[in-house]
């Protein structure tokens, strides 16, 4: 039986203060009061001090309250009887059926030796023509989708889950409104989906504490399930409502702020994160993708700013559409040289010329002459958007290949493409 | 004389993230190592503050289950490397723990308080002795060599010791491992000690044995264009590549680790994506290196302490990486230490000094970022050594500012105290413009491979250039006067033939000095000629083609017989409209 302690010395923000001896760091407890039980983990020691951050909030604790420490840090577990399952924060079922308590792991765990990586080396599809032949995707990626409140990104996610050829998928919603739980759910069972998916929901309506855990309960069962050969792909939403709960315990903790009342941390929590995404030599793999949302869409804003740094590449979602510049896949020449001859060249065909489009756009708007060359390219940029760019458009990769040769025969000549002269024989569509 | 400090056990009161507090009754040290004893691990420390009897320890590992009134034994002794043969080729973490048999040892993850020694003990070397017995030797001097690659490798007599020794004995030529006594020495008070092939040195602290420092003058061939030429890098000089995520600073550092001309390369992977270091540790093996026809990973040694790897053995990481640099020095040797990147070091600083409850400077950054960032590049030099022979330290950082704005302390800090600043831009990442090295930003304050005058011009060209394209935004094409469109044109000209270069490509990635001489040459040929172009529109067309022959020339090796016939059709093309001609 372990020993309870009553002395409760200090109540701020959802960080409480009990006075306690042979605690260890980032251990579990549970404080018991009138409302009920609630878990709470180890942030400081200071000589018989110890502060924990309570998951339920600090409110309707009183000075008088019973802690009783655990002994152990947070789990999860990582059996396969988590698959379909839906959870909280902290790790209870969400869906009314009994918890799992086998194979318990815990969370967090130390980082992967660099030695016992592999460059990655497949593609991961999507049937998005705008990801798939510009952007492409690969396994053990980590990617963020930047965006901004009001954008489909979720859909897009739910998209992504649906389509992209992974064993396992591991959804991690942190801050996210339950009408876009239940959507996000209800698409995937839909396509039957559900039956390989483990979802960790913390939703906007829930203690702020628990959003803190969901990255690290989805990427160690993720890590779990990799360990065993798996392919998992974890999707995390929305990672700025992570950053912004590390924020406040920071700020309750009274750390020094460094930007934007943001810790000086903040780098490495979130690396600590993202640098689970892996290719194991030997086993499976962990593909990471996590919406960002940009506040006032702003990329210089430290959580954008410092998760560009991190992951490989981001996908840039404006308008419902995914943007064609400033999104990178920095992984992409990993694996578009092996599908088709002609991906790497209508890859950048088409985004150059894209990139004249937008030029001639802005001549257009101030006035300027429209040449006969900028009527073709007016002409291209808008099939480009509408049947390219489209994110309902779900063609294979072959498909949206052959799509591009065709919008370049409808609107220039073979030599006005700047395509190598061997690929443009070989693909450039007859006319009819 | 102060005696040395022993080994000491105290007590846990207080532990704050990485950060650990420890009450103490005997003495402890700044920059002690420690470890703290939890379960049956031992995890590294290290002392950075030290108040009435507490001292504050930054912690190595997470400290997960760590308690108030865990033991913590004190070392007595400073955070140190090992320094010996059989450095080159290794993978380290930050604190020089081989990564390959850790990955042996624990598998995939990185088993915290698992500390291997750096060198192989059981490999043996071919020794041939320098010094005899009854020589008088000073710390630094060489008692012998063992071959190691293609790198001679000086057996050295310990750089900390002090005063003069005499040697007693030296071992015979022969095999010999790491551990044992190449020599026997002993000093004026009858102290006798062991010299073998490895020694220890303390990582925050130069290694200054050498007879004086010299002025940087030689430029390091980094067979990058836009570097050697434009923005050049001296032997034993600094120099810094800050950049926004996605301008390619890492692409950037990995060509100079492989085509730089310099005989070791340390490359420091500090706090940055483990997947970058995966590719260098798969690649480097099998890529050959010119100049000595060995796998380029034979005269490298990485530093690896990837972002989620424990932060303060970041902070470690790249003193660690200096004084593996500073040990080669001293065998004569121009090595090249690149650090990937210095911003997280500083944020590794930032987070302790959170931690400590320090008074915040800008953006929470420490107090004494500044005087450390100017410590840490300082460790750079040319020097002559007391052999005679000259030995270099020449160090590039990587820094990432936060939003790409080059204002913030990191990059102000950086820029006070490097001799070339290659600022990459998002302008030419998103353009495509490769390197991203800005021509009209960066600076060096070293000797570029061609010739001055000439390359002034070729400056005042795309400056100029730059300054027309602005004007054109504004009043179109149809207001440029022939004169300055051409300006224009020769400025895209430059960029596209010469600052740009494909990394990706065996040819175009690496330009020798010879090369780079022989095309700026050609270059400036077309920068300064006039020519007899009606129209703008002829103009254009003229130096596309130009452009493109140019760059069709840049990807031809320059011993084959192509290259001549490509640089015949370039003059004829040259020739057509030159205004001489008309």
């Amino acid at each position: 039986m372990r020993k309870v302690y009553h002395k409760i010395i200090h109540i701020a923000g959802n960080v409480i203060t009990v006075e306690a001896d042979g605690v260890a760091y980032n251990e579990l407890a549970e404080v018991t009061n009138a409302r009920g039980v609630s878990l709470a983990q180890v942030i400081r020691l200071s000589d018989g001090k110890v502060s924990l951050q309570v998951f339920a909030g600090s409110r309707g604790i009183s000075t008088g309250d019973q802690v009783r420490f655990l002994g152990h840090p947070m789990q999860v577990s990582g059996s396969e009887a988590l698959l379909g399952r839906v959870f909280t924060g902290r790790g209870t079922p969400r869906d009314h059926r009994p918890e799992v308590l086998s194979d318990l792991i815990e969370i967090g765990g130390p980082s992967v030796n660099p030695a016992k990586r592999v460059i990655p080396r497949n593609m991961i599809r999507t049937n998005i023509p705008m990801i798939d032949v510009f952007n492409t995707l690969v396994e053990s990626q980590k990617l963020p989708i930047f965006s901004i409140a009001g954008e489909p990104y979720n859909e897009l996610l739910a998209r992504i889950a649906l389509q992209a050829e992974v064993d396992v998928i591991i959804l991690g919603g942190m801050g996210i409104k339950h009408d876009d739980y239940l959507t996000i759910r209800n698409t995937l069972d839909e396509h039957g989906a559900l039956s390989r998916t483990v979802m960790f929901v913390h939703t906007a309506a829930d203690p702020t504490v628990e959003c803190l855990m969901v990255p690290d309960m989805s990427l160690a069962v993720a890590e779990s399930y990799a360990l065993s050969g798996k392919r998992v792909l974890v999707l995390l939403t929305d990672m700025t409502n992570f950053a912004d709960a590390l924020k406040e315990i920071a700020i309750t903790m009274e750390q020094i702020p460094a930007t934007r009342g943001y810790p000086g941390d903040l780098y490495s929590q979130l690396a600590s994160r993202y640098e689970k995404a892996v290719d194991f030599d030997g086993a499976g793999s962990i593909t990471i993708l996590a919406v960002t949302t940009m506040p006032g869409d702003d990329v210089t804003h430290p959580v954008p700013d410092n998760t560009g740094y991190i992951t490989e590449g981001q996908f840039y979602l404006r308008g419902g559409r995914i943007e064609p510049f400033g999104s990178l896949s920095r992984l992409k020449q990993q694996v578009n040289g092996k599908t088709r001859a002609d991906h790497r060249a209508i890859m950048d065909a088409m985004i150059r010329l894209f990139s004249d489009y937008r030029s001639t756009l802005e001549k257009q708007s101030m006035g300027f002459q429209m040449s006969a060359w900028d009527k073709k390219l007016l002409k291209y940029g808008r099939k480009f958007e509408d049947s390219m760019m489209d994110l309902s458009v779900n063609i294979s990769l072959e498909d949206a290949l052959d799509l591009g040769w065709k919008i370049l025969a409808e609107c220039f000549d073979r030599n006005e493409v700047g395509i190598k002269t061997d690929l443009v024989e070989k693909f450039w569509p007859e006319k009819e | 004389m102060a005696e040395v400090k022993s080994t000491t056990t105290e007590k846990v009161v207080g532990v704050n993230g990485n950060l650990m507090t420890v009450e103490f009754s005997d003495r402890v040290m700044q920059n002690e190592v420690a470890f703290a004893k939890v379960g049956d691990a031992r995890l590294k420390c290290e002392v950075i503050r030290v108040r009435g009897n507490r001292a504050d320890l930054q912690v190595f590992e997470s400290t997960n289950g760590l308690k108030v009134g865990d033991e913590v034994e004190f070392t007595g002794e400073l955070l140190s490397v090992e320094l010996g043969p059989g450095l080159l080729t290794q993978v380290y973490d930050g604190l020089q723990n081989p990564l390959n048999l850790l990955a042996e040892h624990s598998g995939f993850f990185l088993k915290r308080g698992v500390y291997l020694r750096a060198l192989n003990r059981e490999a043996r070397w071919q020794f041939t002795p320098l010094a005899q017995a009854g020589d008088k030797v000073v710390a630094g001097d060489r008692i012998g060599s063992v071959p190691e690659g293609i790198v001679k490798h000086f057996i050295m007599v310990p750089f900390a010791w002090k005063g003069e020794w005499t040697l007693e004995s030296v071992a015979p030529a022969g095999e010999w491992t790491i551990d044992d006594v190449m020599a026997v020495a002993v000093n004026e008070q009858g102290e006798k000690r062991n010299i073998t092939m490895t020694q220890f040195w303390p990582v925050k602290i130069p290694i200054t044995d050498y007879a004086e420092k010299l002025l940087p003058e030689k430029t390091l061939i980094t067979q990058q264009r836009s570097i050697d030429t434009f923005f050049p890098v001296a032997v034993g000089g600094t120099f810094c590549t800050p950049g926004p995520f996605g301008a390619g600073k890492t692409v950037l550092q990995h060509a100079i680790s492989r085509y730089a001309e310099a005989d070791v390369v340390i490359i420091a992977a500090c706090g940055e994506r483990a997947g970058e270091v995966v590719e260098i540790l798969r690649e480097f093996p099998e890529l050959e290196d010119p100049r000595t026809g060995q796998p380029l990973m034979n005269r490298s040694i990485i530093i690896c302490n990837t972002s989620s790897m424990p932060v303060a053995a970041r902070e470690a990481s790249v003193y660690t990486a200096v004084t593996l640099a500073e040990y080669y020095r001293q065998m004569g040797l121009n090595t090249l230490l690149l650090a990937d990147s210095t911003s997280r070091w500083a944020q590794a600083l930032r987070e302790m000094s959170g931690r400590l409850e320090e008074i915040p400077g800008e953006e929470a950054f420490p107090a004494y970022l500044e005087s450390l960032i100017a410590a840490f590049y300082e460790r750079a030099g040319l020097v002559r050594l007391r052999t005679g022979e000259t030995g270099s330290v020449t160090i590039g950082g990587a820094v990432s500012p936060a939003g790409g704005n080059f204002e913030e302390p990191v990059t102000q800090a950086t820029l006070k105290v490097v001799g070339a600043f290659l600022g990459l831009s998002r302008e030419r990442s998103d353009a495509r413009r490769y390197p991203a090295i800005h021509p009209l930003d960066s600076w060096s304050k070293y000797k570029s491979v061609v010739n001055g005058k000439e390359l002034d011009f070729a400056r005042s060209i795309l400056r100029r250039g730059s300054e027309v394209n602005q004007m054109m935004k504004v009043i179109g094409e149809e207001g440029t006067s022939l004169n300055d469109f051409i300006v224009y044109l020769k400025s895209e000209f430059l960029d596209y033939v010469y600052l740009q270069q494909n990394t990706f490509d065996a040819v175009d990635g690496a330009s020798s000095a010879d090369r780079q001489r022989y095309m700026f040459d050609k270059i400036y040929g077309v920068l300064s000629r006039d020519f007899t172009l009606p129209d703008k529109e002829t103009a254009r067309r003229y130096f596309l083609e130009l452009r493109q022959m140019f760059m069709d020339w840049n990807y031809i090796a320059m011993d084959s017989a192509e290259f001549k016939t490509q640089e015949a059709a370039i003059d004829e093309k040259i020739a057509q409209r030159s205004a001489e001609n008309a």
